[in-house]
């Protein structure tokens, strides 16, 4: 069953377990390669395209695509990184993300990225898009100006019937996030903080609850994205 | 209205994979899908509202607000514009009094736009309660509108004859024209049923895919991958029950041959599905068909009948023992990004038509997780042709490597638009030649919006694979049109529109660089807008379907053939320019305070 496959990452020998993602085998090898719609656990949907590596000189998702035999991955060269940059600046310019008032700062997986690409201000212009906040759930409220539609919370968060809570509403540019009115009313409390928990950013947050870590003292205050991984090389 | 959704219910089986049928009965019967209704569906299905919800909204001919009695879909593709849409659009406004998005007030006229159509020979046109109606004028919205109000019914709407061949027949009863303009090996009328099927059992699987294969005929849906080889993959896959699909969805604008084939050479169609059966070893065949096409359904499932009828359909086929195959049609609701093979098997599923994430493909994992093949509706009529004559015969026509004959749908400024069958290796000028071109041609869009616009200097290219390789859709335009902003723009806007929304890059970048076109239109662009356009347009390139990977086309390829164009609305004394206009924002402040701008 385990069988291990050679891959090179950048032109370094690793070793994988066959039909592992791109994105795990190279962090079994420290090496970072940055997600944000992926999530340990979740089937990946390879939705936000910021793994995308090269495979054999072709553009595909670390997170969907899964390793074989002498397969050849370009994690970094400079078109990636711009790639990558570029990505993190369009979630920026599509949604209102202001990080100093938002709840998730030093947790948000958006804003550690942008500290990690070194991001100062977006190309693109501004959306400045009129989003609504949803606080009709007794258990959370959906801030749609910070969704970047990831799909960890439709993908992840299901009640004991196995429905989703959540699920994409529309299609294209007006695509959103929607929390079923029915079951979404009885959510528990753990399901609740699972689904703040599972959004990579600050749309999904417990109501009625402060915080337990201050800002400065959080996950990504402390060290960069992707460097627990690095260390281990 | 709970005891119809019952019944719906029922029919399909309590399958949640069949939502999508599910939802065209209840649409179709109500002109929308209530709250009431996502409730008792939820329920049945064990879903939640919300996934109920999911799927209605991604396609644009389902509504959860009812959408009229008379639902009129006018098609606002480039040419249909070119074609006089615009005055038509007016008068249906005028005529009913609402804006397009609304209806009226007493629930019995809705107005609407929709993506093409598939009648980019007979425009401007308009689906009207699954009805076509084509060449429409402003006098004849009058007269529609007029018979609407009066109650007559919808089939005693037309005033005109109704079209060529079967587009008579008394199931479709359509005013829709075929104008088939050349006919080859495939077009051909002189075709008897079976023949095939009688040929193939005789053979081996792998006898018929070698011939596939020996023929080197590559998909006709544009992205051209050898057929033998999908056959053969899907044959060699593991699952225990196989697939063919027939991609009917043809969404890309200016692209109708289709349809023209599935009006006239039905029987060809559903007889390669067969054959592809027969050869991967599949026992159902699925035809997914676009919405806009519902109203050939009638005459399709009378056709499938009278094959079942005479066994080319159903089990032991033609008394070969164990061969078993049958084919049911699956509508879309209106996306064109369901004709992209795993968003088309998504949707086939129930589910929103958001392409799949590759590796695994379709051949491997496909509908309900089993191996499937998807083929074009004219690449199935082709292996038709192929196991009669044979590969060689097949590798006389076209060149080395693309052989055989391409449909092609052209229309635009043109004395004869229409569908041609030509052998691969024309060139643009041998087909300009063809279709009669009236005056001088300034642009040629081969491929759709997806493709490319070339101008006269690349009119010596040839078609095929090895150069201009296209899905069959060409679009002329004549000098007197406004590139930019009848063409690049109108395409960037059908891209945005027809995202699925799942990658962030197809779902923002469209939208930011067609902000950066309209800037340079409204002549506030400067030389680094068409240097930014250039630069953000490759991030598109990886995005994960060839919808976002191509949705900067129309500009990338209209920057590289025709840069002046651009660089001849740009400010040439200004390095800097927001494009931001100040007395435009503060206009209603202004009027409402009665004060002046102090700009």
């Amino acid at each position: 069953m385990n069988q291990i496959v050679n891959i090179t990452i950048d032109g370094i020998e690793c070793m994988a377990q066959k039909g592992q993602y791109i994105v795990d085998a190279a962090k079994d090898n420290g090496i970072y390669i940055p997600t944000l719609c992926n999530y340990p656990g979740v089937k990946p949907r390879g939705s936000c395209r910021i793994c995308t590596v090269k495979v054999n000189g072709r553009l595909m998702t670390a997170c969907t695509t899964p390793v074989s035999e002498n397969m050849e991955i370009i994690n970094e060269d400079p078109e990636l990184a711009d790639l990558r940059k570029a990505i993190i600046e369009l979630f920026f310019i599509e949604g209102n993300h202001f990080c100093p008032a938002c709840e998730k700062s030093g947790n948000c997986e958006l804003q550690a990225l942008a500290y990690r690409y070194k991001i100062m201000v977006p190309r693109f212009p501004y959306a400045f898009p009129q989003r609504e906040l949803d606080a009709s759930n007794p258990k959370l409220v959906k801030d749609q100006n910070r969704c970047i539609l990831c799909k960890r919370c439709i993908r992840g968060i299901h009640d004991e019937k196995g429905r989703t809570i959540f699920a994409y509403r529309r299609r294209g540019t007006h695509v959103e996030i929607g929390v079923d009115p029915k079951i979404g009313k009885d959510l528990s409390d753990d399901l609740a903080q699972k689904s703040m928990d599972i959004c990579p950013v600050g749309a999904l947050l417990v109501r009625e609850k402060g915080f337990d870590v201050p800002i400065g003292e959080r996950k990504y205050d402390k060290q960069s994205i992707g460097s627990d991984i690095e260390e281990k090389r | 209205m709970k005891k119809y959704t019952q019944k719906v219910l029922d029919k399909y089986h309590h399958d949640k994979t069949r939502l999508m049928d599910i939802l065209i009965e209840i649409q179709s019967e109500y002109g929308y899908i209530s709250s009431e209704v996502i409730t008792i569906i939820a329920q049945d299905l064990n879903m939640s509202e919300v996934d109920v919800e999911q799927t209605i909204s991604f396609y644009h001919f389902f509504s959860m607000k009812p959408t009229g009695k008379f639902s009129i879909y006018l098609n606002n593709s480039a040419v249909a514009n070119m074609m006089g849409r615009n005055e038509v659009a007016a008068a249906f406004e005028k005529e009913t009094g609402i804006k397009f998005g609304e209806t009226t007030p007493d629930g019995l006229i809705g107005l609407y736009e929709t993506s093409c159509i598939g009648m980019n020979d007979q425009e401007p046109a308009a689906i009207i309660n699954n009805r076509i109606f084509t060449k429409l004028t402003a006098f004849r919205v009058k007269e529609i509108i007029r018979d609407i109000k009066e109650g007559k019914e919808i089939e005693k709407m037309f005033s005109a004859s109704f079209g060529d061949g079967a587009n008579r027949n008394a199931l479709v009863k359509s005013v829709v024209s075929n104008n088939i303009r050349k006919i080859g090996p495939i077009l051909d009328p002189d075709y008897k049923v079976g023949e095939a099927i009688k040929k193939i059992i005789k053979m081996t699987p792998e006898e018929v895919i070698a011939e596939v294969k020996h023929s080197n005929i590559r998909g006709r849906g544009g992205a051209g991958f050898p057929t033998g080889l999908k056959w053969e993959f899907c044959r060699n896959a593991e699952g225990e029950k196989k697939y063919i699909f027939c991609n009917a969805d043809e969404g890309e604008p200016g692209t109708f041959k289709d349809r023209v084939i599935l009006t006239e050479l039905p029987r060809l169609l559903f007889e390669g599905m067969v054959v592809a059966g027969y050869a991967v070893g599949a026992s159902e065949g699925i035809l997914y068909l676009r919405y806009e096409y519902k109203y050939l359904e009638n005459y399709l499932e009378d056709i499938l009948k009278a094959a079942r009828e005479k066994n080319y359909l159903g089990k032991n086929i033609m008394g070969k023992n164990g061969f078993n195959f049958d084919i049911r049609i699956q509508f879309g609701a209106g996306a064109y990004v369901c004709g992209e093979e795993s968003a088309l098997i998504e949707s086939a599923e129930g589910k929103r038509g958001e392409p799949r994430d590759r590796p695994p493909f379709p051949v491997e994992k496909g509908y309900l997780e089993m191996p499937t093949v998807v083929n074009n509706v004219e690449t199935l009529c082709s292996v038709v042709k192929v196991i009669l004559n044979g590969g060689d015969w097949y590798r006389s026509f076209g060149t080395a490597d693309s052989t055989g004959t391409k449909l092609l749908s052209i229309s635009g400024d043109c004395r004869n638009p229409g569908v041609y069958e030509v052998a691969w290796g024309f060139s643009v000028n041998d087909i300009l030649e063809m279709v009669g071109k009236s005056g001088n041609v300034q642009a040629v869009q081969v491929g759709g919006p997806s493709g490319s616009l070339i101008g006269p200097d690349e009119f010596n290219r040839t078609l095929g694979y090895e150069d201009l390789a296209t899905g069959g859709s060409l679009i002329i335009f004549g000098e007197h049109r406004d590139l930019l902003e009848d063409v690049v723009l109108n395409f960037m806007e059908f891209f945005i529109e027809e995202s699925c929304g799942s990658c962030s890059t197809c779902r923002i970048l469209p939208t930011v660089l067609k902000q950066k076109l309209e800037k340079i239109l409204n002549a506030r662009g400067i030389a680094q807008d068409i240097a930014d356009i250039e630069n953000w347009g490759k991030f598109l390139k990886a995005s994960r379907c060839g919808l976002g990977q191509t949705a900067a086309n129309p500009l990338l390829t209209s920057i590289k053939n025709f840069r002046h164009l651009y660089e001849e609305k740009l400010q040439t004394a200004k390095e800097y320019d927001t494009g931001f206009d100040l007395s435009a924002a503060v206009k209603d402040a202004c009027e409402v305070t009665h004060r002046i701008p102090n700009i």
